[in-house]
């Protein structure tokens, strides 16, 4: 107290605000951590900036196009971005098509029905599952989920819903579907650790209102504690489907890694991310690497809505849920 | 029973089924790599270079050191920005400013890790002419920021505030109160977001292609491409030899033992009877 008080003593009188302030120990902490503050600003402003500034050539060359075109001939110079976008945008889907019930149905099992120590138990459990580094799922994608997919799963797929053009063709064990399923795996445990922690939020007077006008426990949380966590919901499955867009090592090992647009699910393609990781360190010339960096620009951007619709949904219901 | 009754059966049965599933792959997922990488693990796994191509044998003594020091270099960079940013955030920040550096956090959570590995290359790399051990801790660095702003925050938010008063009380002026009194309440909770932190960025791969690359030998220094244990597995377990896959099990085995070993001890053992802020790690 008293050394900064001597120190404070010291600057010319009548100046105050920031530089006054700064003389005492308080106003140093308050320096420093503002200091660590701003550079996290920093760093997320530079993130995009270096994107924006580092993919300037393909930008001026293609313009817009560079989004709708189908072709990636690195030796011809062509570079379009759409088999990415589209593989991104499919491994995602199928992926969220599976992961959703799955997430869902697990947090209302985790909240509704399993006591609280058994529900804490499994739900410490599936935090595990979401430690897993993504090149082990990748790994254990490969060379065990795919050829589970070939021998069994695929001919029963085709058996029954072959006539559908995305179960047309054939299938070589890395396909959109085979990155698909091992996403869903991925993103499972998100869904579910802010679903459970959403629904666990619902008042338990809406519970107890409807036990107590007869309806069963199911109907209760059907219509009762699930359209009341809803958004909340919504926004847990938001965040995992930025999580699928994003997701890179896992998805590379299974995908095939080939530019191309096919209906089918079992064809092989590529991913915005896998390519950057395919192909970046061996990009020669400006435009080839400038490319791959306008697609991380796209992989930014698409992350960033996603995200920010989802922050959205989940502040919306934490606003909405009274005390 | 009457319909309704059944429906109610039926419906819980298959909320526990997902959940049954979800467990379910966990435990296939350990109990397969522990029976792939244990048969396939070997002293020399921790102690020799990688083989050249074509020979069998070889360990991956080097990409071990080199994840050590990428994942220190991480720590140092990533730890205090973070801290400190989530005490500004939860001590000193007026409402436009938090809003301001919480959404840069969300976003900088957000980012692809990918896109930060892009971003670091041309930062760091690009400039400095060569892939080195230093970018591919700057990227890691950049990773660990976010989950430590907000689990610092979350914990610092969680000290009651009569110990604050408590402390201002008797004299201690705002940044005393903070470092001898919130902070030590806090400190459990901060080490076991920091360790999960870690644990996270420790089994990152995508980041460190283009930044630390890889190396077949040991790489002196922090200036030189460095190996490190994920970028490894991804690169044996796409090779077309059958001695790399087996190195990728039992690398793959090490990582996870790794990994899940310090999320266990952060959530059962630093962490005990204290309230876990869920869903930031």
């Amino acid at each position: 107290m008293t050394s900064s008080s001597i120190k404070a003593r010291t600057l010319p009188a009548g100046r105050v605000g920031a530089f006054s302030r700064l003389a005492s120990g308080d106003s140093v902490a308050y320096a420093l951590t503002l200091l660590a503050a701003g550079t996290i600003f920093l760093i997320t402003a530079i993130i995009f900036y270096e994107l924006y500034a580092q993919s300037a050539i393909p930008r001026h060359k293609f313009g817009w196009l560079f989004l709708v075109t189908q072709i990636w001939d690195p030796v011809a110079g062509q570079f379009g971005a759409l088999p990415f976008i589209y593989g991104t945008v499919v491994t995602s889907l199928v992926a969220m098509l599976i992961a959703v019930p799955q997430g869902i149905g697990s947090a209302i099992f985790l909240s509704e029905l399993a006591p609280p120590r058994i529900s804490d138990a499994l739900t410490f459990m599936i935090e595990l599952l979401a430690a897993v580094p993504s090149v082990l799922f990748g790994l254990i994608g490969f060379y065990v989920l795919v050829p589970i997919l070939q021998a069994n799963v695929v001919p029963v797929l085709r058996d029954t819903l072959g006539f559908l053009p995305i179960f047309q063709g054939a299938f070589y064990g890395v396909s959109y579907f085979s990155a698909g399923v091992v996403l869903s795996i991925m993103i499972v445990p998100f869904i579910i650790s802010v679903s459970r922690e959403v629904l666990m939020a619902v008042p338990r007077e809406q519970r107890e209102a409807a036990l107590a006008l007869g309806s069963t426990r199911w109907q209760t949380t059907w219509r009762v504690v699930f359209p009341f966590a809803f958004k909340g919901i919504m926004g847990s499955v938001f965040l995992a489907l930025a999580r699928a867009l994003g997701e890179t090592m896992a998805v590379t090992m299974v995908i095939g890694n080939t530019p191309q647009i096919k209906a089918s699910l079992l064809a092989p393609g590529s991913t915005i991310a896998a390519v950057i990781a395919n192909e970046f360190t061996e990009a020669v010339g400006d435009l080839y690497q400038g490319s791959l960096i306008e697609l991380g620009l796209v992989l930014f951007t698409l992350t960033f809505i996603i995200n920010g619709l989802a922050r959205l949904l989940i502040m919306a219901t934490r606003r909405g849920t009274p005390a | 029973m009457n319909v309704k009754k059944i429906v109610n059966f039926i419906m819980f049965g298959l909320t526990g089924l997902c959940t049954l599933l979800t467990v379910g792959i966990l435990f296939f997922i350990l109990a397969y790599m522990a029976w792939r990488g244990a048969s396939s693990l070997s002293w020399s796994f921790f102690t020799q270079l990688p083989a050249p191509v074509g020979e069998t044998g070889g360990g991956m003594a080097n990409a071990i050191v080199g994840s050590g020091k990428v994942l220190l270099l991480a720590t140092i960079i990533g730890i205090p920005i973070g801290f400190l940013g989530g005490v500004y955030l939860n001590e000193y920040a007026g409402p436009t400013m938090s809003f301001v550096i919480r959404y840069a956090t969300d976003l900088l959570n957000g980012v692809p890790s990918i896109v930060i590995g892009i971003v670091v290359w041309g930062l760091v790399v690009h400039p400095m002419g060569h892939y080195s051990a230093f970018a591919g801790g700057i990227a890691l660095g950049i990773m660990m920021i976010p989950i430590s702003v907000r689990s610092t925050e979350e914990f610092l938010h969680a000290v009651p505030s009569s110990l604050r008063e408590a402390a201002v009380a008797l004299g201690a002026s705002k940044w005393k109160a903070i470092v001898t009194v919130v902070i030590p309440a806090a400190m459990r909770g901060i080490i076991t977001g920091t360790m999960l932190d870690f644990a996270r960025v420790a089994g990152e791969t995508a980041p460190l292609l283009f930044t630390a690359l890889g190396n077949s030998f040991w790489s002196s220094g922090y200036n030189q491409p460095t190996a490190t244990l994920p970028a490894m597995i991804f690169t044996y377990a796409i090779s077309a030899y059958d001695d790399w896959h087996r190195q990728a099990w039992a690398a793959g085995f090490v990582l996870l033992a790794l990994v899940l070993t310090i999320n266990i001890v952060a959530r059962l053992v630093v962490s005990r009877g204290i309230e876990m802020p869920r869903g930031n790690a």
